[in-house]
Parts: C-alpha cells; sequence; structure tokens
C-alpha cells in the first residue's frame, strides 16, 4: 500500500515537472498559424521548420556555439585554479584559511544585479568587452568558490598517508598530484565540473552585459525574437528546447555522480 | 583529519586570489567608488560622501521592494522545502526507477533561468498556454500581465517547478547516508511513521537541510532573470523584486551613485545572513566530529 501512494506521489510531481516542458516541445513541432488559431494538445500539422530556421541562420546557431565556448573556458579555468586552492584547504593549516574561506564563499553569494555594471565597466577598459573570455572570467565569481568547495570535500575523503607515502617514494609535487591524486578524486571533479557546467551555462544577466556581437550567447539571442516582427513563436520554442538538450546530456552522463555529490551536501 | 601548519600553502590558494580578485574585489571597489560620488558626465566625479545611502535608507521604493523580496523568499522557502522533503521521501530508493526520477528531476535545474520564464510565460498565456487555457476553460478569471496576485502566483509557481527538485536532491542524499539499522531499530521499538521521521530522518538530513535552505534563500534573494521575462516587473511594480529594480536603475536610468549605495546595502543583507548559516553549519559540523 505504502509503495502505491509513493508510486502517485512522484507520478504527480514529475507530471508537473515535465508538462511546461512538453508544451514548449510541444510548440516547437507546430506552425505559428496552429500556436495562434487553433489549441491543440499535440501538432497536428508536424512541422520543423523551426529548428530549421535555428540551425540554419549563423545568428541563431552562433549563440550556441559562443555559449558552448565560454563554458569550456569557465569550466577549465575554474578547475585548474580551484584545484590546488582545495588541496590548500584539505591539508594545511595556514593564516587566515578559516577567514579566506568564508570570503570565497560570500563570492558564490553575491547577487550578479551588483556586480553587472562593473564588470562591464571594467571588462571594457581592459578591451575584453565582447570575448568569450570576458564572460568566462565574470562566471569565476561565482564558479570558483563553488569549485573549490565542492573538491575540498571530496579531497578530504583521500587519506593523508597516500601524500606522505608518495613523497617518500620520491614523487614530486606536480606529479604526484597530476599522476596520484586527480585520478582518486575524478569523481570529485567531475561533479564540481557538472555544477561549473550547470551555473555558467543557465546564467543569463553577466553574460549578457558584456556581450553585443561576436560572443552574444544563446540566451540572449532567444529575447530577441520577442521584437522582432511579432512574436515567433515557434522558433522561441524551439531554441528553447535546443538549450535544454546539452543539459539533458550532461545529467545523463553524470547521473551517477550527482547522488554522491549532493550527499557530500556540497553543491 | 589533522592538519599540519604550512604557511607555503598560500602559494597553492594564490591563484584563486588573482582570479576571484580580478572578477570580485576590483569591480566591487567600483561599486564602492560610485556610491560615495556623484557625476555629471565626462568622467567628473564629485565627491558626496554617505548623502547617497541616507537617500537609499529612507526610500520607499527600496523598502518596498524589499518588503516583496522578503514575502517572496518566505513564501517559496515555505513551500519548497516541507514539498522538498516529502517528495524525498516518496523517491525510490534504488535500482532504474531512482536513477530515471533523478535524472528527470535534474531537468530543471539545468534549463537556462530566461528559457525557464519564457517556458512560463507561455505556459501561462490564456491564448496559447496550456495552463492558462485550462484555468480559463474552468471559468478562473486568470491572466498573469493584469492582475498583480496572478502575476505573483505564477512567479511562485514557476520557482517551485524549478526548485524544489535541488531540495529534494539534497534531502535525498541525506536520507541515502542513514544505515538501515536505524530503521531496523525502529522497527523493533514500533515506532510510528511520523517518530521515525521526527527522530531519526530528520536529524540526519539536518546538515543537507540546512544547505538546502541556505542556497535557496540566497538564489530566492537575488532572482533576476526567470520574473523579469515572465512579468517584467509589473504589472506596475507588483513584482518587482530587488535585484530588478536594481538593474533598472543601474542600467536603465544609469543612477549610478544610488544605485551603488543600494548595491552595497544589499550585499551586505545577504553576506549577514548566511554568516549566520555559515556559523550555524560549521558548528553543527564540529558537533558530528566529536
Amino acid at each position: 500500500m505504502r509503495m502505491k501512494t509513493s508510486a502517485i506521489v512522484m507520478g504527480l510531481y514529475l507530471l508537473f515537472l515535465l508538462l511546461p516542458i512538453y508544451w514548449l516541445v510541444n510548440m516547437s513541432l507546430k506552425t505559428n498559424t496552429e500556436i495562434l488559431s487553433s489549441f491543440t494538445l499535440f501538432p497536428q500539422d508536424l512541422t520543423f521548420r523551426n529548428y530549421v530556421v535555428i540551425l540554419t541562420d549563423p545568428s541563431w546557431y552562433m549563440g550556441y556555439v559562443n555559449s558552448i565556448i565560454y563554458v569550456t573556458m569557465n569550466v577549465v579555468i575554474s578547475l585548474a585554479v580551484a584545484l590546488p586552492a582545495a588541496y590548500a584547504f584539505s591539508r594545511y593549516r595556514f593564516m587566515g584559511d578559516k577567514h579566506l574561506f568564508f570570503w570565497l564563499l560570500t563570492n558564490r553569494m553575491a547577487p550578479p544585479a551588483v556586480f553587472a555594471l562593473p564588470f562591464f565597466q571594467l571588462y571594457s577598459s581592459v578591451g575584453l568587452f565582447d570575448t568569450h573570455i570576458a564572460v568566462a572570467l565574470a562566471h569565476c565569481l561565482f564558479n570558483v568558490p563553488l569549485a573549490v568547495w565542492i573538491l575540498e570535500g571530496f579531497m578530504r575523503g583521500v587519506p593523508k598517508e597516500i601524500d606522505e607515502t608518495a613523497y617518500i617514494d620520491g614523487y614530486s609535487f606536480p606529479k604526484f598530484f597530476v599522476k596520484i591524486f586527480m585520478p582518486l578524486i575524478a569523481s570529485g571533479i567531475g561533479v564540481a565540473a557538472f555544477f561549473c557546467f550547470m551555473f555558467s551555462w543557465v546564467e543569463l544577466l553577466l553574460s549578457r552585459t558584456l556581450t553585443s556581437v561576436n560572443a552574444k550567447p544563446i540566451a540572449a539571442t532567444m529575447t530577441r525574437t520577442v521584437s522582432a516582427s511579432g512574436m515567433d513563436w515557434g522558433v522561441l520554442a524551439a531554441a528553447g528546447v535546443l538549450t535544454i538538450v546539452p543539459g539533458a546530456l550532461v545529467i545523463y552522463f553524470v547521473r551517477n555522480y550527482i547522488a554522491k555529490g549532493f550527499a557530500l551536501g556540497r553543491v | 583529519m589533522i592538519k599540519t601548519q604550512n604557511n607555503k600553502a598560500w602559494f597553492l590558494v594564490l591563484p584563486v586570489l588573482v582570479v576571484v580578485a580580478f572578477s570580485a574585489v576590483l569591480p566591487l571597489m567600483t561599486v564602492v567608488n560610485y556610491a560615495m560620488n556623484d557625476t555629471f558626465g565626462n568622467n567628473q566625479f564629485f565627491w558626496v560622501g554617505l548623502e547617497w545611502f541616507e537617500e537609499m535608507v529612507t526610500s520607499s521604493r527600496l523598502h518596498d521592494a524589499l518588503g516583496r523580496q522578503i514575502l517572496f523568499s518566505a513564501i517559496i522557502l515555505a513551500i519548497e522545502v516541507p514539498l522538498g522533503i516529502y517528495i524525498a521521501l516518496n523517491m525510490p530508493k534504488s535500482g532504474f526507477w531512482a536513477s530515471f526520477c533523478l535524472v528527470l528531476m535534474s531537468l530543471p535545474l539545468l534549463i537556462p533561468f530566461n528559457v525557464v520564464g519564457t517556458i512560463w510565460q507561455i505556459f501561462g498565456r490564456v491564448d496559447i498556454g496550456l495552463l492558462g487555457h485550462t484555468l480559463a476553460a474552468l471559468g478562473i478569471d486568470y491572466n498573469y500581465t493584469n492582475d498583480p496576485f496572478d502575476a505573483w502566483m505564477t512567479v511562485i509557481v514557476m520557482d517551485v517547478w524549478h526548485w524544489t527538485s535541488l531540495v529534494a536532491l539534497l534531502a535525498y542524499a541525506g536520507l541515502q547516508s542513514i544505515p538501515q539499522a536505524y530503521y531496523q531499530a525502529a522497527k523493533i521499538d514500533q515506532a510510528s511513521r511520523w517518530a521515525v521521521f521526527r527522530y531519526i530522518e530528520l536529524p540526519k538530513m539536518q546538515g543537507v537541510l540546512l544547505i538546502a535552505i541556505l542556497l535557496r534563500f540566497m538564489d530566492s534573494f537575488m532572482i533576476y532573470t526567470e520574473p523579469f521575462v515572465v512579468t517584467g516587473g509589473g504589472p506596475g511594480n507588483s513584482t518587482t523584486f530587488l535585484s530588478i529594480d536594481l538593474v533598472k536603475m543601474a542600467i536603465g536610468q544609469f543612477d549610478l551613485g544610488p544605485a551603488a549605495a543600494f548595491s552595497l546595502m544589499y550585499f551586505l543583507v545577504i553576506l549577514l545572513v548566511s554568516w549566520v548559516f555559515f556559523t550555524v553549519m560549521t558548528n553543527l559540523d564540529r558537533q558530528e566530529g566529536k
């Protein structure tokens, strides 16, 4: 009996989650006339025109390319700087470590709206405005602290004896770190990369403020359909569906690590 | 783990410091600078000291936005935390269905914020949206672009849709870490379902739940994109939360001074609350360590 109520609760919840997404997919497969003139639960006049529009128009598909470029850069930068720092926090006590750790975390909590304008001016003045690296660096604001936090949790689980044995065996620190330590916390690196990807991919405010043409992310491109000759609902919906796809792929690949990452309570 | 004292560890932290200094400290200094100066354009600045702060502290616009923000955060915490726990309790414990639920539940978390807004904007429209259309067909007068109450309902349901999964996933991870022996002991004692929840599951989830509440508080307090896309802060100012108001002021009207003063106070409020949470959390960690 208990099994049954659980199943019903989960069923209802998943239905609630999926219904709006279904509606978006449904709309992306309709023509604009069908969307506006008749109310149908599934496409009567199935069309892939909306997807064709996006995949053949550079001003659309370059949005995806730009987003993927800066998200990748951000993940690489975040992990590269966070790995040694997380190691330091998990292994050593040093002057001001606790304060430093909290200060890092506060950056995760800084409202992007506060930073939008100063970022714009800072990056304009150093000539980085409208480049991928500018967005990638700006997203480091919240992703680096997060990556440090997650990685520190995983590193703490690795016994210190491993470090000591490696040093006795004559490994230098960089060699030990790359050859022995990193494989040990591979799942931690995966979880950290997942969350960096996630937060950089979904963020709009900063990426829109810092770009105009060359590095414009897909999320900002989407706001354009609102003005262009009425509302092109079908294309808007198709663009939305395509932004969900990379996230869904990433989730599928890391599904077994997610629960583990959450279990550490470090998100 | 016993840590060794080693001040050379600073070298390992240095890269993080450089990156974060560039992306956080420098911009923040600019904000502080603006908050203390007035400008008539041409990059000429005049020192005005704390004037902008005084103006902002007494401005009714800020008070209204803050009031709406607190109400919003309170409502969504009150809905999402219990609902998230309830969902977590009902999730399958292992096997295919567990990962099936995990994947589907993470889906809303990975949708770009403005697409979440777009989805709900479409979903709630009376002419083309499933939700709006159904409500209209049931004879309920629903229009989120004109009616403040409907706009609020839409924004709240959207946030519940978007983020309850995060609370549920965290709570689920907390539940997974409870050893089976605890449940067996409870069964021998013939503990009721409520007692099992109250005295076994809830204490064990305490740590992750605190993190969930902290994250949800932070993120709902800084919410910008989703309500902006759905309602644009309207009708009138009824869904203008702090971030929306701030961006309007800073980028829309270019009132740099007041906007900067506003930002600093906004940031300080968040810092204060986070510090309280952080202290509670580290204290809990220490108790568990004993």
